[in-house]
């Protein structure tokens, strides 16, 4: 009886394959791991923003009950720096902790007490007195220090300043975004075990490979001697891609102490030890012609740094390509503030960047009288104007239609103030979004075994987004075997290096890997046809053969004329094969580097005001979003029903607030750190095109993980203007700001 | 934290004279009752509370809402918020407080939460709750404020001091304010009733006192008057998100009309004082007047006369205005 051939799964609803083990509370996650003997590290923290460490008194902590060691400057263990230069080694926070006695930031660690119980040591933390000499903190708001003739050009054509000059119609306004802190429910932790010449280190970490390099290097060990563990994260939203003092601090102390060493920082420390998205501050001019066309697009922003390391919030990451137009400027600069080392959040650069790019898009579209959907389809580029690049697969002016179709946006009265809903005050607004679309390098390995199960093994991670079900559905897709019998093995420094999990790459990183490991595979399944005495293949000429929905067959037949793989090898008395895959960069792959590679999407966002009380609340969102084929619209539609959760917080809530007199991030807590609630959440329509990007790999999938935060927060507060009146160009919104009335206000303290 | 001694008494009165021994009932008392301790635990861990005896009262026979024969409403001490926010009694005769209880915190921390232990809520000050401040007039007294010249945009602007400028964070004490109930206390030496009036201190010289509590008093339940026939009311609560977030003002109104006129008007303030804020000038204002928009704003205008704004909170007199404008003509206009 011929089989029918099993169901493509790419592109379905596959459920995640460890959903069962989350629901059920046995995902063993970073912190979860506890080891005979551990003890636990609680690091104390500076209270200054800047200055020096007089003293240090651990008399009293050092005598009370369970504490073994107060680690400090000066009895600290010898630790290094990376290597700056090693990129599979990155660190954002270079300095190894306790190194000397300067205060760079409020919330610095000073000492770790180490003791028997989490409770002892964070006792005797609280008892560490320590004297500091102060300085007075820069972490001034207004970040116009950095717009000066120092500022690194980014992407130049034509002549911004005379295409401004001649432009009938102008907007010139400047934009800022707030320093905002990654809150992922799971606290950064690490569980050190030293066996007296290897580490092995739980991490909650987005990528186990570098974090293994960057340990290793810190250190002082060869990186064979630190393995990386890191099975299920409680999310990172960029703030665990790279090791950061703690996890240096808890190996440091296991090695010294010789026992397995615990650390979970608490939220205060999540606050100023593990990175933020810097403050921004960017200015946007755009100049049209009468009738709407770009004819000049110039982007100068500015973020803030630590003064220890020069991370930069790259604003103009989807500027150069967006928009057509002739004359294009963009610039930017850095400006020192006594905070902690900034570090990625999801959607680096574009985000805050798309939210001012698309915020003056708005203004133009206002001071021209155009439509803002029109002015955004008028300015579409034929090419990649900042390369001469063909787009790879770019569909924005389609997620624009559609999403302006499923809003209902033709309904809309462009007058601010004019639509209703009852009491309330409608607004509507609109803005693009895009992110860069990237293969990294990945190797994995395949194991096909004699019951019919597969083996996928990859050292990338899951970070709560569904990767261990897309490598289960890849597998699937290319051998046949069915996802149920399909063990997928990540989050482990041994396995073969794979990608970080950042830059929405790790989908596209892995299907080229796995589909190289499957025709590796297959190879082998081949020779063992022909070659096997017992195989109904013996003899014949490889190049007849052909491997399909797990079966070798001949090409000339279908494939259940042939013989199932596990059949094969257990004639041939084989346990399994196992073959490797390996996949190179799309910066290094020469078709890939012809093309323009990018996501698109359109986010349309409804508001209600109540003036009468002051009261703002997003109650519709509309999302179309253009990623490629989309392997599994579940976690897919998760991620981006997420970002657009995530954007509303950033465009009405989340501010880190430092005190100007000690550079302190004072909200720094999950009731006084204002995040969207469920409350918060509208209805949330989220559309995916689904046009294959076959120049990326041959499923033609991106990755979704960062797009659905673009554009959110310029789409809403174009909304609120249109309900309001009120332009705001400095994120959050506040009530304040809508109580005022006044555009612009700026929030400098 | 430090290490405590947990204690698990027998009876309220052997409660109250274990706690008899601390020398104050008000920061930095060395033994502290606990309940639902959604409060105190959170500031034991930041080491801002040090008890070294903590008293277990949740084992008390003091978990009961009872409706009195003449009319009142006695709540346990140990009624949990969600248990009050849904009880029949309050639902019926006090929607108002049920509103309030329903705005505060989280659905789990409404589980946990209680009747007494709400009505001692500690303030949200980030400067209180951090010890890298030693500034702190409330937890440090002499020491100063870190506030005023800090942050302080969700702080007080009625009540305050040149000490102090904390806000009371409750919900469910603005709604007690409103209703006029009354706390009954067990103490060393006997038991006595505290109107709510009278319970809550101003800060003045001395925050770190916050109400007339003394030690070893233990709140055992609280009463509310019978309700008002044809009383309407309304708690509004306004803040940056719609959830778990604490008021940025709030107003529970009562309001009893005839023949459009109000006869009499109950009128409290959340998130803007740094004790639940009874507006008498909001009532005088209102009583005896036309239930119109003009009133309400004249009430308004009375309730915030006295408002002392900070260098971050100025936009709290006119959000707290709206809030009461809008909350009285709710209660005003609802069937």
């Amino acid at each position: 009886m011929p089989q029918a051939p099993a169901p493509n799964l790419i592109g379905t609803s596959v459920p995640r394959i460890d959903g069962p083990l989350k629901t059920s509370g046995t995902a063993k996650y970073t912190s979860d791991h506890n080891f005979p003997e551990m003890l636990y590290g609680v690091p104390v923290q500076a209270t200054i923003g800047k200055g020096k460490i007089k003293s240090m008194d651990v008399a009293e902590a050092e005598k009370m009950r369970g504490v073994v060691r107060i680690y400090r400057y000066g009895n600290a263990p010898k630790l290094y720096r990376p290597n700056g230069q090693d990129e599979n080694a990155h660190v954002d926070e270079t300095r190894p902790p306790l190194e000397d006695e300067v205060i760079y930031y409020n919330g610095q660690y000073v000492a770790m007490v180490v003791a028997e119980t989490f409770e002892q040591a964070k006792a005797a933390a609280n008892k560490v007195h320590v004297e500091y000499a102060s300085e007075t903190p820069n972490v001034a708001l207004d970040l116009s220090d950095g717009f000066n003739d120092k500022m690194k050009e980014i992407s130049k054509r034509g002549d911004v300043d005379a295409g401004f000059a001649n432009a009938a119609v102008k907007v010139d306004y400047t934009y800022s975004t707030p320093i905002e802190t990654h809150n992922p429910i799971e606290l950064h932790s690490t569980v050190a075990v030293w066996d007296g010449e290897k580490f092995k280190l739980y991490e909650t970490t987005q990528s186990i490979m570098n974090h293994q390099a960057a340990m290793a290097q810190m250190l002082g060990v060869p990186k064979e001697n630190v393995q990386i563990v890191m099975k299920f994260l409680g999310s990172g939203f960029g703030g665990k891609l790279w090791p950061w003092t703690h996890d240096v601090l808890a190996a440091a102390a296991a090695r010294d102490l010789n026992r397995p060493v615990k650390v979970v920082i608490d939220r205060r420390m999540m606050f100023s030890n593990v990175g933020h998205r810097p403050r921004t501050q960017q200015r946007i001019r755009l100049g049209a012609t009468a009738e709407g066309k770009l004819n000049c697009l110039q982007h100068d922003y500015v973020s803030d740094t630590s003064i220890l390391d020069e991370v930069s919030e790259d604003c103009g990451e989807a500027t150069p390509y967006i928009y057509s137009t002739p004359n294009l400027r963009i610039r930017g600069e850095m400006v020192v503030r006594n905070v902690g080392t900034p570090t990625a959040m999801r959607g680096p650069g574009a985000v805050p960047g798309l939210y001012a790019l698309e915020s003056g898009m708005d203004e133009l579209a206002i001071a021209l009288k155009v439509d803002p959907v029109q002015l955004r389809l008028m300015n579409e580029p034929e090419i990649d104007e900042s390369n001469g690049l063909p787009f790879s697969s770019r569909h924005l002016k389609e997620c624009l239609t559609t999403g302006a179709e499923k809003f209902g946006w033709s309904k809309r009265n462009p007058a601010v103030g004019s639509m209703k809903r009852g009491d309330l005050t409608l607004g509507w607004g609109v803005a693009c979004a895009s992110w860069i679309a990237m293969r990294m390098p990945c190797k994995t390995s395949l194991m096909l075994n004699d019951d019919g199960s597969a083996r996928i093994a990859c050292a990338t991670q899951d970070i709560g987004t569904g990767t261990y079900t897309i490598f289960a559905q890849v597998v699937n897709a290319k051998t046949g075997v069915p996802v149920e019998k399909i063990q997928v093995v990540l989050g482990d420094s041994s396995l073969p290096p794979g990608p970080v999990s950042g830059g929405s790459w790790v989908t596209g990183t892995v299907i080229p890997s796995i589909a190289n490991a499957a025709d590796n595979a297959e190879k082998q399944l081949i020779d063992l046809a022909v070659n096997g005495t017992r195989s109904p293949y013996h003899g014949r000429d490889p190049k007849e053969l052909a491997f399909s929905e797990g079966r070798i067959h001949l090409a000339s037949e279908p494939a259940s004329s042939g013989i199932a793989f596990d059949e094969l090898l257990r004639k041939g008395s084989l346990r399994f094969i196992q073959a490797d895959g390996d996949s190179m960069a799309s910066f290094a792959d020469p078709n890939a580097n012809k093309h323009s590679l990018h996501s698109y999407g359109a986010q349309f966002a409804e508001v209600e005001w109540d003036p009468g009380i002051a009261r703002l609340r997003v109650s519709r969102v509309v999302s179309v979003i253009d990623v490629g084929k989309v392997l599994n619209p579940r976690p897919a539609r998760n991620q981006v029903e997420g970002a657009i959760v995530m954007g509303i917080g950033m465009a009405m809530f989340e501010e880190t607030h430092y005190d100007p007199r000690n550079a302190r991030p004072v909200n720094s807590n999950l009731a006084d750190y204002i995040m969207t609630t469920c409350a918060d959440c509208p209805e949330i329509d989220v559309t995916f095109l689904d046009y294959p990007d076959k120049v990326l790999n041959e499923f033609g999938a991106r990755g979704v993980g960062e797009i659905g935060l673009a554009g959110v927060a310029a789409a809403i507060t174009a909304a609120v203007y249109h309900a309001t009146g009120v332009r705001i160009r400095n994120l959050p919104i506040r009530i304040e700001d809508l109580i005022s009335g006044s555009s612009n206000k700026q929030h400098f303290a | 934290m430090i290490e405590f001694q947990l204690i698990t008494p027998e009876s309220a009165a052997q409660a109250a004279q274990l706690a008899s021994a601390s020398h104050t009932a008000q920061q930095g008392a060395e033994i502290r009752f606990v309940a639902g301790g959604t409060t105190l635990i959170d500031l034991m861990k930041l080491d801002v509370e040090t008890p070294a005896k903590v008293i277990d009262i949740n084992r008390l026979d003091l978990a009961k809402v009872e409706k009195q024969p003449d009319g009142t409403l006695r709540i346990g001490a140990l009624v949990r918020n969600s248990d009050l926010a849904h009880e029949p009694n309050v639902l019926r005769d006090y929607p108002v407080l049920s509103q309030a209880l329903l705005s505060g915190a989280s659905a789990q921390l409404r589980n946990m939460a209680t009747t007494g232990g709400n009505l001692l809520q500690r303030t949200r000050c980030m400067y209180f709750r951090d010890l890298a401040y030693s500034e702190c007039n409330k937890r440090n007294p002499g020491s100063g404020c870190a506030a005023i010249e800090g942050l302080n945009r969700t702080h007080a602007i009625l009540g305050t001091s040149e000490h102090c400028i904390a806000t009371h964070p409750s919900d469910m004490a603005v709604a007690m304010m409103a209703l006029e109930a009354v706390v009954h206390v067990v103490g060393a030496s006997g038991e006595r009733d505290i109107p709510i009036g009278e319970f809550y201190l101003l800060p003045g010289a001395t925050p770190q006192n916050e109400n007339v509590l003394k030690p070893g008093d233990l709140i055992t339940y609280v009463t509310l008057p019978a309700a008002a026939a044809n009383s309407k009311s309304h708690y509004l609560k306004l803040r940056d998100r719609a959830s778990y977030e604490f008021a940025l003002a709030s107003a529970a109104v009562i309001v009893m009309t005839e023949g459009g006129r109000i006869t009499r008007a109950r009128v409290a303030l959340g998130g803007v004082g740094t004790r639940p804020w009874r507006s008498h000038e909001a009532e005088r204002a209102l009583e005896g007047k036309a239930a119109s928009e003009q009133h309400f704003h004249a009430a308004a205008d009375a309730a915030l006369r006295d408002a002392k704004p900070q260098s971050g909170n100025k936009y709290k007199i006119e959000l707290s205005k709206r809030c009461i404008v809008r909350a009285l003509t709710t209660a005003t206009t609802q069937a």
